[in-house]
């Protein structure tokens, strides 16, 4: 094997209190990998990807540790910037705020390969054809906000391969994208990747995309690396708790099954234990684990872990959901939507964001709707919580018609709908406590007192399974998780028939999103709640749904039972959005057929 | 409001009393109030510990130190350091009420404008940009002439040129947060317009506010001491540290005194305004979250 163009190692980086945010770390890569870090948020994904510029963020310092990139020992700061752009370059996480709004596609693209001194300029043309942009002048001349999000983000693909660099680092580039973007972007991944032999550090928290795209992986956890090994071999028979934990948290729209939730949330560098810092979660922990730090050891060629006890993981458990619970739901209709539009006022004209949809929701349902971004899903609950002025047809609440401002309806109605928002950081107002969030619903739809009220707090915090304490918080001393049942709380309280749900669990970390998913779930079942859940992600919608409804550009193209849907779409664009859905057990499955673990360079398993 | 939210919200006064005292917790927050302090002392206890009239000339116009007069006279012959004792009431009682017009009347617009939206704002913005046109002397002169030069006349013409600023930040900042879901969160249980103002969307936009207060603040003052200096405000004889640095610049070769102390008083109430301002924002900032 060739020399590899990535090595790292002992990287340890502190804050200046000199608690390590990434600590013993130790990675690899051969040309023409991929190595896929995979971790939660906090866990030194991003720190550890940056140290291999020689960048560390405000406070942090590279305390121990080597660096080699392409054979060359990145000793000093001078090291680093001769390496940068010429021998590696960095694809950031969100393509609209990494690409300067004010210079065209062509400068930018000529900036880096400027900047990097390439000695063999290739035109902004070329590159933008390698990435399947359109090479004409007329593309090159736009500004990124003429651009979609994958059309920005392939944009930076081309600007960081314009210098020919020998590795490239990429930060959850297709986290913010849709899935057929996302499939498309892989694609073009490995398709540069085979064509160049780039070398490929690929940094994501979703399974389900590193089991296409990655060779190898390695698992991080507050800092450290936990497992390591052939993607093939670490997806289906993890050995590490964590891992094993992360793998059966992951939706999967082939495999609909129940989430396992891990216990507890992970902790921050600085109170980690002296022991093994998954210990507090972990279901092997001995008193060993608690007092001494695990070493990476081997279990097979190539694949090491972290934990005294691999040996005794237990294989994941796949449980199907349970279909008694579904077959009951009785067929009487809570909320019927007939021939929905609504229209946005744009600059110049007005943009049709819901054209005719018609659906309805039976009572104790679960109905998602599944579409892109722009595809008008949110535009839907909006329409139906009444916050969207410009909407016309029916909205009819256990049979009885809606006025579409929320402000005209009565109190009854507006308490019987309820809301909850995407992003957990708007939705919950930072000056209120939670208490007095939670605790508002209850009094201004109820009519509750204040004692009354204060004993509401304190039960639905206990029914989101929360700690009576974060009752006097402020949302700034939450977790995104936390917040994110805070406003489930929120909404709870009204004690309402219909709850809407807009993708609220795309911003969290997928353990956070299994612990908040199955929350929905149980609470359907005991408060016999009427959902209507928004998501873009097959897998999600697969384990919470029964019925699925497919959006393009405003209009339904299909609806009906999730099981049927996902097994045989009748419509194209339902099977276009089946077929760039990444899927974990697809993968696994293809990895089986094959046989033993596929070699590290092969291409990535077939898509399901 | 019912009984029982504020049973739910009894925490806040308390926590508002924490952040007060938060306040002084680093040292810009210490130098601010403890200067704030002094200035507010100086201009309440200030007149008992004047050694001469403030009003009455005792010597010849703009005499420099002696010892009986340590900043000297004024251009009238006047004791400075006891006009500078004398002055701080008028200039704090004036400057504070205009300032406060100008937020509660700034607010609303900017509030309702940037919120309500519709016909509100186009209506409100550009009657305000009307008023900005206006160079900010002439329309405090022409109100003083209309109306009589007193107190409430140039507090309310000082408000009506400062307030635009204001509505126009506090509607820039609502029109943001208004975009936020828990301001639709709380449109979609039907709160009323001036709830959601209240409850929502004010909390979160005082940071912006509040850094632009020192300035407001400045402001009045020098507006009300440029209205007094030519001689339409506040009828000569008053004490007023604005109208000190005004009406003393002839004789800043003489006795740069005369000018200098009422100067250094102001600046240094200014810029105890904006630290103390500042250090609010700093632990805001780290208590509530908000951006």
């Amino acid at each position: 094997m060739s020399d590899p163009v990535l090595r790292t190692r002992d990287v340890r980086i502190e804050l200046s209190g000199g608690d390590a945010v990434i600590d013993g770390v130790d990675l690899t890569v051969a040309p023409g990998e991929i190595l896929g870090l995979v971790g939660e948020s906090g866990s030194g994904k991003t720190t550890t990807a940056l140290s291999i510029f020689g960048y560390n963020a405000p406070g942090l310092r590279m305390s121990r540790g080597e660096i080699e990139i392409a054979g060359e020992p990145m000793r000093d700061a001078q090291a680093f910037r001769a390496a940068r752009g010429r021998l590696v370059s960095y694809i950031p996480q969100n393509p609209g705020t990494a690409l300067n709004p004010s210079l065209r596609v062509a400068t930018a693209i000529e900036d880096t390969t400027r900047a990097a001194n390439a000695q063999e300029q290739a035109s902004s043309k070329r590159l933008l054809e390698r990435v399947g942009l359109p090479a004409d002048s007329d593309f090159a001349r736009r500004f990124p906000h003429q651009l979609s999000g994958g059309q920005q983000q392939r944009v930076c693909i081309a600007a960081s391969l314009a210098p020919d660099p020998a590795l490239v680092v990429l930060d959850e580039p297709t986290t913010g994208l849709d899935v057929v973007t996302q499939s498309r972007i892989l694609d073009e991944l490995l398709r540069l990747r085979d064509e160049q032999q780039v070398a490929m550090l690929y940094i994501t928290h979703d399974l389900a995309v590193v089991a296409q795209i990655a060779g190898r992986i390695a698992v991080m956890y507050a800092g450290l690396i936990v497992e390591e090994g052939p993607a093939a071999e670490i997806l289906r028979h993890p050995r590490h708790p964590y891992t094993r934990g992360l793998i059966a948290a992951t939706p999967d729209h082939l495999r609909p099954r129940l989430l396992g939730a891990m216990p507890g949330i992970a902790m921050a560098v600085t109170e980690r234990p002296a022991g093994c810092p998954f210990a507090p979660r972990c279901e092997l922990r001995t008193e060993r684990c608690e007092s001494e730090l695990p070493q990476l050891e081997q279990t097979d060629a190539g694949h090491e872990v972290r934990c005294f006890h691999w040996r005794q993981t237990p294989p994941v458990q796949w449980t199907p959901i349970p279909q008694a619970a579904a077959a009951e739901r009785a067929e009487e209709t809570i909320l019927e939507v007939e021939s929905l539009h609504a229209r946005y006022r744009g600059a110049h004209e007005e943009v049709l964001a819901v054209d005719d949809v018609s659906f309805a929701l039976p009572r104790r349902g679960c109905l998602a709707i599944v579409g892109e971004s722009g595809s008008g899903k949110t535009t839907i609950a909006r329409a139906i919580a009444g916050l969207h002025s410009g909407s016309s047809g029916r909205i009819l609440l256990g049979g009885e018609e809606l006025i579409h401002a929320a402000r005209k309806r009565t109190v009854q109605e507006r308490r019987r709908i309820q809301m909850v928002f995407q992003n957990p950081t708007e939705a919950l107002n930072p000056r209120h406590s939670v208490a007095a969030s939670i605790a508002r619903p209850a009094q201004v739809l109820r009519g509750l007192g204040g004692v009354q009220a204060r004993a509401e707090v304190m039960r639905l915090l206990e029914a989101v399974r929360l700690p009576a304490r974060i009752a006097e918080r402020y949302p700034s001393e939450l977790s995104g998780g936390e917040r994110q049942r805070v406003a489930i709380a929120r909404a709870l309280a009204a004690e309402p028939e219909v709850l809407l749900c807009d993708e609220i669990t795309s911003a969290l970390d997928v353990s956070v999103q299994a612990v908040v998913l199955e929350l929905l779930r149980e609470l359907r079942d005991e408060l016999g709640l009427s959902v209507i859940f928004i998501s873009h992600d097959l897998g999600v919608v697969a384990t919470i749904a029964e019925r699925v409804l497919v959006l393009e550009n405003g209009s339904v193209c299909e609806q009906g039972a999730t099981r049927e849907v996902l097994a045989a779409p009748q419509h194209a664009y339902t099977r276009h959005l089946l077929e760039s859905a990444p899927s974990l057990s697809a993968a696994v499955e293809a990895w089986d057929a094959v046989g033993l673990s596929s070699a590290p360079s092969a291409p990535s398993a077939p898509k399901a | 409001m019912s009984a029982g939210a504020a049973t739910i919200d009894s925490r806040a006064p308390r926590r508002r009393a924490r952040l007060l005292r938060s306040v002084t917790s680093d040292w810009g927050g210490r130098i601010g109030v403890s200067l704030l302090l002094l200035v507010v002392l100086v201009a309440i206890l200030g007149p008992l510990f004047a050694p001469h009239s403030p009003s009455a000339p005792i010597g010849i116009p703009g005499e420099g130190p002696t010892s009986a007069a340590p900043f000297g006279l004024d251009f009238l012959g006047r004791d400075v350091l006891s006009r500078t004792l004398s002055g701080g009431r008028s200039t704090l009682l004036l400057g504070g009420a205009a300032t406060l017009l100008t937020y509660l009347v700034g607010l609303t617009v900017g509030l309702f404008a940037g919120y309500v939206r519709s016909i509100a704002d186009p209506l409100l913005m550009r009657t305000v940009d009307v008023f900005l046109s206006f160079p900010a002397l002439l329309v405090m002169l022409l109100f003083v002439t209309a109306f009589g030069g007193g107190r409430g006349v140039l507090v309310g013409a000082a408000a009506l040129v400062l307030f635009p600023g204001v509505a126009r930040i506090v509607r820039t900042a609502t029109l943001e947060v208004s975009t936020r879901s828990y301001v639709e969160a709380a449109v979609a249980r039907g709160e009323r317009t001036t709830a959601v103002l209240r409850r929502e969307i004010l909390p979160n936009i005082v940071s912006p506010v509040v850094a632009d207060l020192g300035i407001r603040f400045s402001w009045s003052i020098i507006l009300i001491a440029s209205v007094n200096y030519l001689g339409l405000g506040l009828k000569p004889p008053t004490a007023d540290w604005g109208l000190m640095v005004s009406e003393n610049r002839e004789i800043i070769s003489t006795n740069p005194l005369a000018l200098l102390a009422p100067a250094a008083i102001l600046a240094l109430l200014i810029i105890a305004v904006n630290l103390t301002g500042d250090a609010y924002l700093r632990q805001r900032g780290r208590s509530g979250g908000a951006r």
